[in-house]
């Protein structure tokens, strides 16, 4: 699971441009993801591979378009030291994992293997062997998480019809 | 402990006594939004989810403002897939091509958002009815799936920044340069996850339309929201407007917060975001003369009747120079109509500027005015961000409409004083 690296304030825009929003089908947004800061992302990224970026990653757009196209590309999480609020609570909306971790986020290189464990939010560098831990999730929104997304969760409340 | 505004309204809304910062909380809501891009995945995720009734018809609007009138055939199902769902669950406030405009300058103008209330949009720019006194946020498509099916949704409570605003505006200056100004000094994640909070004597001066920049840009911030004290001049926008209950909420005198940024309105100047973050401000005198090709004055920031009036004064009896393209939009029917009767769209079109019907288009790079490979823009819009409105090595200054309208003239960026 390799790893693809960014700077800090990775916006929307560029995550999944504004011209690609016609049609959200997922697979056709994944095949445009990152494509404005590096255009050879879609035809490369693989599943089960890493995101790590730099401060406030998702910054701009409430477009639930750009944790979907991330996550439709096979990318397994973001790895970051912030994240701008919407993307934050988009990601946990739609089930995408998302671990806030400055030293980690660091420290990784472009082309490390990483693996990530959600449950500790224990993450392995092992290229380098190096282990870091992420922040963990607040029992509510872990609630969600583990319900599969928030409309699930709200189902299983019952509180709409 | 005391509170915020946006703590008491969180509270309020949230049926407990008091909230603290961190705090996680589910709050009633007083109105749900979408727009043509972000309704569509919502109305999907609602069906997918199996909900069949909305919470509340009248509490949830749409608009269809961004590729609107319609851009292309994908666009154009976009907006089918909204008018259909509007229609079926009787939305009271769904407002198509004619009726609609730029989502966050129509929604007030319609009464629609009152002081104390609290507003989820699936538009970042959500943020704007802070101007009113109003907690509102932007959220995603899911989110609003979430709130039109239950009429509730969860937030963090944030802590906040004061940001106390002393002085008066001089001329050319407006509610724009105060926020540039603002992101320029916290910049882009300064405020990330917490409100923004303006006080201070300074706020009486400034006029609605300079409070609904101001807090259109909070997100820019990386805000959650951007929320004025309501005054006597709130109260006047909204009479005739909202008529129902409304409360304004007033930050408690022992209100923590986590810091506090003075902004002096007297010495303020004309101010830029330059590419292609909205932190990399300027005074617009140290980049006069900067080529441009292309000047937007719109948008859901500056596409209200004080921008167009700000502009027209600028442009009135002077042409667009021969190496530009000015596009000017107001952003409502409403204003669309104020300037005609003005007689600022005559300015406007005999400057040599082309006027449109309401839409976000430039402003996201949708359409009417997208750039090409290493053009430049000076536009009232409120993102710079890398291939924003174009082509991915073009380029865009954000600006009030006084340093547009100056620099539509003077063929380059311009400072509206010179």
């Amino acid at each position: 699971m390799k790893v693809y690296k960014y700077g800090a304030n990775v916006d929307t825009d560029v995550i999944i441009p504004a011209r690609h929003l016609n049609n959200p089908d997922p697979k056709a947004l994944a095949s445009h993801c990152m494509e404005d800061i590096d255009t050879d992302f879609a035809s490369t990224v693989e599943e089960g591979d890493i995101i790590v970026a730099g401060p406030n990653f998702g910054c701009g757009s409430s477009r639930e378009h750009a944790p979907l196209a991330i996550k439709s590309c096979g990318v397994k999480c973001v790895i970051a030291p912030s994240f701008a609020r919407i993307f934050y609570r988009n990601a946990i909306n739609i089930g995408f994992p998302i671990m806030e971790c400055a030293q980690a986020a660091e420290e990784i290189q472009a082309g490390d293997q990483v693996s990530v464990d959600f449950a500790t939010g224990v993450i392995t560098d092992e290229t380098t062997g190096k282990t870091y831990q992420a922040a963990p999730f607040p029992a509510f929104i872990n609630g969600i998480i583990q319900s599969g997304g928030l409309l699930n969760s709200l189902k299983q409340r019952g509180v709409a019809k | 402990m005391g509170m915020t505004m946006t703590q008491k309204i969180l509270a309020r809304a949230a049926g407990l006594e008091s909230v603290q910062a961190g705090q996680l909380i589910e709050a009633k809501l007083d109105l749900v939004l979408g727009n043509d891009i972000t309704t569509p995945v919502a109305i999907t995720e609602f069906e997918k989810a199996g909900f069949t009734q909305v919470f509340d018809k009248d509490k949830i609007a749409i608009v269809l403002d961004h590729y609107t009138p319609c851009k292309d055939i994908k666009s154009a199902q976009l907006c089918k897939q909204a008018r259909e769902f509007a229609h079926k669950h009787n939305i009271t406030n769904f407002f198509d091509v004619g009726q609609m405009g730029v989502e966050h300058a129509l929604l007030p103008e319609k009464g629609l958002c009152a002081p104390g209330e609290v507003i989820i949009g699936a538009d970042s720019h959500t943020c704007t009815y802070g101007a009113l006194g109003a907690f509102s946020t932007g959220i995603g498509s899911t989110d609003m799936a979430a709130g039109m099916a239950t009429g509730l949704s969860w937030f963090r409570v944030p802590s906040a920044i004061k940001v106390t605003l002393k002085g008066k505006l001089q001329q050319h200056v407006s509610g724009k340069d105060v926020i540039l100004h603002l992101i320029g000094l916290i910049g882009v994640d300064g405020a990330l996850y917490k409100s923004i909070e303006f006080a201070g004597e300074g706020v009486a001066s400034l006029s609605m339309d300079d409070r609904f920049t101001i807090s259109n840009m909070a997100i820019e911030a990386g805000g959650k929201n951007g929320i004025f004290p309501v005054d006597e001049k709130t109260m006047e926008y909204i009479n005739g407007r909202v008529n129902r209950p409304c409360e304004a909420f007033q930050a408690d005198p022992d209100a923590v917060y986590d810091s506090e940024v003075v902004i002096d309105l007297d010495t303020l100047e004309p101010t830029v975001a330059m590419p292609h973050l909205p932190e990399n401000t300027k005074v617009v005198s140290e980049v006069a003369g900067l080529p441009i090709d292309q000047v937007v004055i719109g948008s859901c920031t500056n596409g209200r009747i004080q921008d167009m009036r700000i502009a027209a004064g600028i442009m009135k009896g002077k042409k667009v120079a021969s190496n530009v393209r000015c596009v000017v939009i107001p952003a409502t029917q409403e204003i669309y109509m104020q300037a005609m009767k003005e007689g600022l769209m005559e300015v406007f079109i005999q400057a040599g500027a082309a006027v449109s019907t309401p839409t976000c288009g430039p402003c996201l790079g949708g359409h009417m005015g997208c750039m090409a490979e290493g053009e430049r823009a000076v536009s009232t819009t409120n993102r710079n961000f890398v291939g924003r409105m174009g082509h991915v090595e073009s380029e865009i200054i954000l600006a009030s409409p006084a340093v547009a309208a100056a620099s539509a003239i003077a063929g380059c960026v311009a400072d509206p004083r010179a």
